[in-house]
This record gives structure tokens, sequence and C-alpha cells, in this order.
């Protein structure tokens, strides 16, 4: 499986995405940088984690209309897989891969700590090593990751199986709608989640309760 | 030369927990009887543009492929 990481100014956890990759797929996956206009030949495209420009503006806001982000875009809507996670997800959700918004933590703060998430669909390309209701160990490091939509939005989601991750009971740090930290597209190619699995798959990281998520990429 | 004022702010009913901040702020700086906050941004943009209302067209697109979010924020364009 080929992959591609974009990097952004101000993105900074783009080497833990480009370690997670490897280490879980076996291919070097292709670091590309957001100036260019023409992705290269990959089956899956991973919008990192970080500051990009600086949260200016609003999260994800400047990055989604970036050079690459166009033909992310157009080659999205043709399939193209795509996860975005944390100011990936943010940036996205932006450049209108996913709907909804994601916004200050209802409680203002920044939250850097371990969740609870809860898979609610093991139905896609990322979580199909997982079970239904399964509960797995995941960090979070973010100020804005308050998913928020209008309620028709919200009906459909929950209604097509489109809310993948839910903070588990209790541990929604952000209030979030639903407690929900990550969605899938109608088409089922495109995930947003606010925590990072990239960060939960290696015995040094304490745990690896996400590794499963990444292996389920060369399965999908 | 044109020169705009933009007013983004939250759309009815999204939750401002900032704007509930500096609510909550004023009331412990002794200032009664505030019942709501909603805290907003402002832009001024300076345009080459001449055209009143091909400025008016430029600033509306600006405003819904950039400035503001339109799934969770309104705009105001002022133009001088």
């Amino acid at each position: 499986m080929k992959s591609a990481v974009i990097t952004f100014p101000g993105i900074n956890r783009e080497r833990d995405m480009l370690l997670a990759l490897e280490a879980t797929t076996g291919h070097k996956p292709i670091s590309v940088w957001h100036s260019e206009t023409t992705l290269p030949h990959v089956d899956l495209v991973v919008v990192p984690g970080g500051f990009s420009y600086g949260d200016y503006l609003r999260c994800g806001a400047i990055a989604a209309r970036s050079p690459i982000m166009a033909d992310i875009k157009a080659k999205a809507l043709k399939g193209l897989k795509v996860i975005g996670v944390c100011n990936g997800f943010q940036i996205i959700t932006e450049a209108g891969l996913l709907p909804g918004a994601l916004m200050r933590n209802a409680n203002l703060h920044f939250v850097c700590r371990e969740v609870k998430l809860k898979i609610e669909n093991n139905q896609t390309f990322f979580t199909n090593k997982m079970a239904n209701g399964q509960i797995v160990s995941c960090p979070v490091a973010h100020g804005e990751g308050n998913y928020t939509c209008d309620a028709e939005t919200l009906r459909r989601l929950e209604s097509e199986g489109r809310v993948v991750f839910r903070y588990a009971e209790g541990t929604n740090p952000n209030g979030a709608l639903n407690d929900i930290a990550g969605i899938i597209n109608e088409a089922g190619n495109v995930i947003g989640m606010m925590p990072h699995p990239e960060n939960m798959i290696e015995p040094l990281h304490g745990k690896m309760d996400c590794r499963p998520l990444f292996e389920g990429l060369l399965a999908a | 030369m044109l020169k705009a004022k933009i007013k983004v702010t939250l759309k009815n009913g999204v939750l401002d927990p900032q704007g509930k901040a500096i609510e909550g702020a004023l009331g412990s700086l002794g200032f009664g009887g505030v019942n709501g906050v909603r805290q907003g941004k402002y832009f001024e943009i300076e345009l080459a543009e001449t055209d009143k209302a091909k400025a008016q067209t430029d600033l509306k697109s600006m405003c819904e492929k950039l400035i503001a979010n339109t799934v969770i924020e309104n705009y105001e364009i002022e133009l001088h």
C-alpha cells in the first residue's frame, strides 16, 4: 500500500505519522509539501496533526486552501482514501471533504491526555480490524476539537453509521456533539478524527491499542 | 481604492465558550446585568477595485471561500 503524508507550515506530527505508516504497512510513505500541486500515485493520503499556519483565522482554514488540497479534493471525490488526524481533521473539514466544523473546546482548555475511544463502525478502511463497541485508549492533544454540525447533518451521520469513533462515556475532552471523535464521508473513503492513533502503536508509547487501525489499512 | 469592514459572528444557536468566559469575567469585575456575550472577528480589507458592485461581489466570494466558515459563522460586509 502506497501512502503520502502532507506537510503544511506549522504541522508537527508528520514524522510520527510517517513512522507509524512505515512501521505498520511496511512501506515508506512519501512526504509531500503543501505547495506541490499534484499528488504522487498513492492509495492513501494522510493529513497529519499540528498547528498549520499557526491556527490563524480558524484551525485548518488556510491549509485547506493550499495548492495540494485542490488535488487531494479532486482525487478524494474519485475515491482516493484520505485520513485527517487532529489538525488534519480540521483541515479536511474546512476543505469541505467532511461535514460540520471543529470549534473551540467547550471548557476552553487545550487538552493533552489519553481518552477512551469507542469503535462505532468497523466497516471502514481504517477500523476493519476492530470490533464494534470495542474501547481502545488513544491520546488527544488539541484546543479545538469540539465537533459540531446542524441537526440534519447529525441525524444523517448517526443514522448512516458515519460516526466511526466516539469518546467513551465520561472521556469527552472537548464538548463534541454526541461525543463524536471521528467521522467518515458518505462515500466511505474520507475519515477525520481528533485523537492521535499514530501515537499508540509501539511498546514505547505505553500501549499499542491503535496499531490494528493501521494494520486494517492493508486489509482494506 | 475601496475599504471594506467585515464582521464575522457565530450563528445563533452555535455555542460560544469564549463569549461565556468573557461574560463570566465581566461578572467577576463587578459589571452586573450582563445578560450575554457573543464574540466574533473583525476585518479591514483594502481593495484596488473602484467599482463598488464588483467589489461587493468579490468580498462576498472572499467571505464564502475563506474569511467565514459558513457552517458555523455569519458575515456582514460594509463597504466604503
